[in-house]
């Protein structure tokens, strides 16, 4: 990481000249599109979506101020509280079942297998699919009467029992099956691209200490991967918190309310019932949950650095 | 750097071609494959089967009798409304749309990443973290300050608007992408150019572009796939005559008349997804490189 | 006559202005088969007049298609025309002079003599100009019944809910789903609705919905049309599909006895060559209580500096409101027109049975036209979980009660 320090030193030294605003315009320049995209679009269009949820905001933006109703009414909604604890269920669940899943299948691939490069293009490809592709095809394979269960029941286990898309207690899971599999592969990817990056020097070490295979994974090669697993990490949380189209295409929330989650709550309170104040209110909770999680690693990332 | 990282696997090396430790490491593998592939099988299988035969109920069955028919159906026949053209038109719709935006977002954030790496200046990192916090806002959030940003500028539902929020929101993951990459360039190759009084863009083309291949190929695939892919934006900032082909296929999807065609939403499915798989397929071993240069560098 | 002759007259002064063939944009939600074939009667008759009807059909709901209208009303880039519900869902967007003022239109129509009933023509004026057209007349209190369903069962065809709710466990003995039900809250909501019209009557309805009387609505009429929407619950249980069409498809089939629906279901038997009267029966009311709402559809033109585009919206608006347009219109899509002058008697018997009640005044105004979108989608929440899951009649009554309490 030398480069990020001796940047910031070719920033001190340059603020010794009287002109330093004019030093390497050209970066600067350069820089235009991604300081507006950072500043008008993102930092903009997030305050005025916060302003906008002090309001009472119907079918149009307006400036009527409510103060804190919004968000009184949305801690007070079932539907709500139930979209929360379900991106709860399935955020950890996906964490943990990502991050393994694609540790695990990175591993066995990175053992000197054959047909290496066809086993990581089927763990890869649904990540070539949107998730509309994705929702409606878990939705076919996982539908009572024709998919899974009808076929396993077919096979003379008549009493077995695989409906999550219409039971309300296992809904969530049945998201969980598609969304990991649309994501794995991509981790999948990183992890092995990570596992490469480790000196064979390190193995012949464990062997030669009779450390075994799984303890080397474990103690050592883990956590050397630190950096591999933040970027997973943030990659997988980005598109968690953000779940909308697999659950609009595989159940639309359904049964009942059962499969809510707070980005289909937020389109639909903006969209469909006409409240904008009401949307605004919970995706301004959204990015608030966002910035707890992004704090410490930003702090890991950046902080922790130039400590080292 | 970036070569070298995908020399080749460095596990332990099997001991035996037939140990039970190889048949538990393939039977896992074939096992996971299985799962990866059955909805890929489902759908093929499906798009291939007339409706009396779905109707009979087996997914997971070969079709008995194949039939092309639904295939051609979802290209050039399947109704949404009052029009009757399938997919077709969508299909060139979604390639004039793709084509600019995966161009100029990608020129874009290269150059932005490429500044981020060799060319710190004050505050560039403050603004790399907002444009990082940026990729985690659920874009619903955003529709309507876009809306008003694009109606302010004049480009509400014309291409060049779809470009331009397909290039703003490509941004934060390349951006970070290309950052890293140029990143793990050597400074004395930078330090070098330099010397010769090379200035930004020189360095930029020169001795940077060069070297960026395998960045680039995992640029274009991700935003390939990510802008092919996309629904939300294609339908609330184009209009029918400009409908992409993800939003064509949410309307023959969602258009039931009378009883579901499964067979004609799997093919349709399948023709939809069938640009950025092509590539997946296509681009093989570069994209893991691409990865393992850019993502794992932090 | 008169009035259509004046109405033609106007038409034609409008299209003379409108000299030039324009491309006009017309968004709406009208994807399924019934409804498809009523839209091409629009487009039809839009294209002899030598314009061109350019579809924008959005697959989904209301709720996909209506962020689109609205953002790009918003974004100033509108479409010629668009379907929106009447009632309060448009009220910020004319507001904002974002909408055509089609008072002149109306005026050379002579729109407040013709339509029928004039609840519709008030849900389309603000400050005493018009804004939209209305096109049908929907009411959602129907009950659509299989007798390939009730045959097999060995059972006579129902006359009223009552006998339905009896004859389901008949139904069930021979393996059928007693209510077909589509697992969406707006479906859920309109069974609500319909099952409250029949149960509690049309002055404890009006209470609530219409004054907001969350007292009411905690009462006893209303305890009695939670547990007869819970006892509906259990007979739609096994009801797995999504789409209402599906669910219609289930009664046309004979899977399923019978389905709440609204007049639109009308669409899908006709598409399916089903006979009124012998292979399907409605019952409007539920056969308890004749009475319908008078929700429906309305076309709204968004405002355009273009002043060829201006008198061709206008041009269009008085089109969707002819008499021969209305005809053939509301044939296809299985709706009431909204004209009284017309001659309706190609329509079937289930179409006469809603215009005889229209003709006897038996009608109530629409939940659009009472509560809010925001309230009518909290109410279809609470409808969703409930339906789908085990909560107690008691339980959805108080926070049905809270919720119109704090209806605005």
């Amino acid at each position: 990481m030398s480069v990020v320090e001796d940047g910031a030193l070719r920033g001190a030294t340059g603020a010794k000249r009287p002109s330093r605003l004019f030093r390497n315009p050209m970066a600067k320049i350069a820089s235009i599109p991604m300081i507006l995209t950072a500043m008008v679009v993102f930092v903009g269009g997030t305050l005025w979506t916060v302003v906008h949820s002090f309001t009472g905001s119907k079918l149009l933006p307006k400036l009527n101020w409510v103060g804190f109703d919004q968000y009184e009414r949305l801690w007070d909604t079932p539907r709500w509280l139930i979209s929360i604890s379900n991106l709860a269920l399935y955020g950890i669940c996906s964490l943990i079942l990502t991050l393994t899943i694609g540790f695990i299948l990175a591993a066995l691939l990175d053992r000197k297998i054959r047909f290496e490069s066809a086993f990581r293009t089927i763990f890869l490809y649904p990540f070539a699919l949107s998730f509309v592709v994705t929702g409606l095809a878990w939705q076919w394979i996982l539908n009572p009467d024709f998919g899974l269960q009808s076929l396993v029941q077919g096979w003379g286990w008549e009493s077995f029992q695989f409906d999550p898309l219409n039971n309300p207690d296992i809904v969530m899971f049945g998201l969980l099956i598609a969304g990991i599999w649309q994501g794995s592969g991509l981790i999948m990817c990183i992890m092995l691209a990570g596992l490469r990056g480790i000196d064979e020097d390190i193995w012949k070490a464990a062997r030669v200490d009779g450390i075994g295979t799984v303890k080397t994974y474990v103690r050592i090669v883990i956590p050397m991967m630190r950096p591999v697993f933040i970027t997973s990490l943030v990659l997988i949380a980005s598109g968690i918190i953000k779940l909308y189209d697999l659950v609009v295409a595989q159940t639309n929330g359904g049964p009942g309310i059962s499969s809510e989650v707070p980005a289909k709550y937020v389109i639909n309170y903006m969209f469909q019932a006409q409240n904008l104040g009401q949307g605004f209110a919970a995706s301004t909770m959204m990015l608030c949950s966002v910035i707890i999680i992004l704090i410490p690693w930003a702090y890991l990332e950046f902080g922790g650095r130039k400590n080292a | 750097m970036p070569d070298t990282a995908l020399t080749g696997p460095r596990g332990p090396k099997p001991k035996k071609r037939f140990s039970r430790n190889n048949i538990f490491l393939y039977g896992t593998l074939i096992v996971v494959s299985m799962y990866y592939l059955l909805p890929l099988y489902v759908m093929v299988v499906t798009s291939l089967k007339g409706m009396p035969e779905i109707r009979l109920g087996n997914v997971f069955g070969p079709p008995l009798e194949v039939t092309f028919q639904p295939w051609v159906k979802a290209w050039s026949e399947a109704c949404t409304g009052l029009d009757c053209t399938g997919l077709s038109k969508g299909f060139w719709n979604s390639v004039q749309i793709l084509i600019p935006s995966v161009v100029l977002s990608i020129a874009i954030a290269s150059v932005n990443g490429y500044a981020l790496s060799h060319w710190k200046f004050k505050g560039s990192e403050v603004f790399f973290t907002i444009l990082i916090l940026g990729a985690f806002i659920p874009y619903q959030t955003m529709l309507y300050p876009i809306v008003i940003m694009l109606r302010e500028i004049g480009l509400m539902g014309d291409l060049g608007g779809l470009v331009l929020v397909h290039t703003v929101f490509g941004m934060p993951i390349l951006t970070l992408l290309f950052r890293n990459y140029f990143a793990s360039i050597p400074e004395e190759l930078f330090k070098a150019a330099r010397v010769d009084g090379a200035g930004f863009w020189r360095i930029y083309f020169q001795v940077m572009l060069p070297m960026a291949l395998p960045i680039f190929v995992v640029a274009i695939i991700l935003q390939v796939t990510g802008i092919w892919n996309d629904f939300l934006f294609g339908v609330i900032y184009t209009k029918p005559a400009t409908y992409p082909m993800t939003v064509q296929l949410n309307n023959i999807v969602n258009s039931v008349q009378g009883i579901k065609e499964y067979n004609v939403n799997m093919a349709a499915t399948l023709l939809t997804g069938l640009v950025p798989l092509v590539i997946y397929f296509a681009s093989g071993k570069l994209f893991v490189r691409g990865i393992a240069a850019g993502a794992v560098k932090g | 006559m008169k009035l259509s002759t004046k109405l033609l007259a106007a038409t034609a002064i409008v299209s003379a202005s409108a000299a030039s063939a324009v491309e006009l944009e017309v968004t709406h939600w009208w994807t399924s088969g019934g409804e498809a074939a009523a839209v091409s009667k629009f487009a039809e008759a839009w294209n002899a007049t030598g314009n061109t009807w350019v579809d924008g059909a959005i697959a989904g709901s209301g709720g996909t298609a209506r962020p689109i209208i609205i953002s790009r009303i918003l974004g100033g880039d509108p479409m010629g025309a668009t379907q929106l519900n009447h009632g309060r869902q448009a009220e910020e967007l004319i507001e904002a002079g974002l909408m055509l003022d089609l008072t002149d239109v109306a005026e050379a129509g002579g729109w407040a003599d013709i339509v029928n009933p004039s609840s519709l023509l008030d849900s389309c004026t603000l400050d005493g100009r018009i804004y939209c057209v209305p096109v049908n007349i929907h009411s959602a209190q129907w009950l659509w019944l299989s007798h390939d369903a009730y045959e097999k069962a060995g059972q006579p065809v129902p006359s009223d809910w009552n006998e339905f709710v009896a004859s389901a466990p008949a139904l069930e003995a021979a393996g059928m789903v007693p209510l077909a039900m589509g697992q969406q809250g707006w479906q859920q909501n309109l069974a609500f609705g319909a099952i409250t019209i029949a149960v509690a009557g049309t002055d404890a309805w009006r209470e609530v919905t219409v004054n907001k009387n969350a007292d009411v609505a905690r009462g006893p009429e209303y305890t009695a049309v939670f547990e007869a929407v819970a006892n509906a619950r259990e007979l739609a249980r096994d009801s797995n599909v999504q789409d209402w069409n599906q669910a219609t498809n289930m009664v046309i089939t004979g899977m399923a006895g019978a389905q709440l629906m609204g007049d639109w279901a009308q669409g899908e038997f006709s598409v399916a060559e089903q006979v009124e009267g012998q292979d399907y029966s409605c019952l409007p009311g539920l056969g308890l209580n004749e009475i319908l709402d008078t929700g429906g559809d309305a076309f709204y033109f968004p405002a355009n500096d273009d002043p060829e585009i201006t008198a061709a919206q206008k041009e269009l608006a008085a089109l969707l409101i002819s008499p021969e347009v209305q005809v053939s219109f509301n044939l296809a899509k299985g709706s009431l027109p909204v004209r009284g002058d017309i001659d309706m008697a190609a329509a079937n018997g289930c179409m006469q049975k809603g215009l005889g009640i229209l003709a006897d005044g038996g009608i109530l105004p629409s939940g659009d036209q009472s509560l809010s979108a925001d309230t009518q989608t909290q109410i279809e929440d609470l409808m969703a979980e409930f339906w789908s899951g085990d909560m107690s009649a008691a339980d959805a009554q108080a926070r049905y009660a809270d919720l119109i309490a704090a209806a605005d």
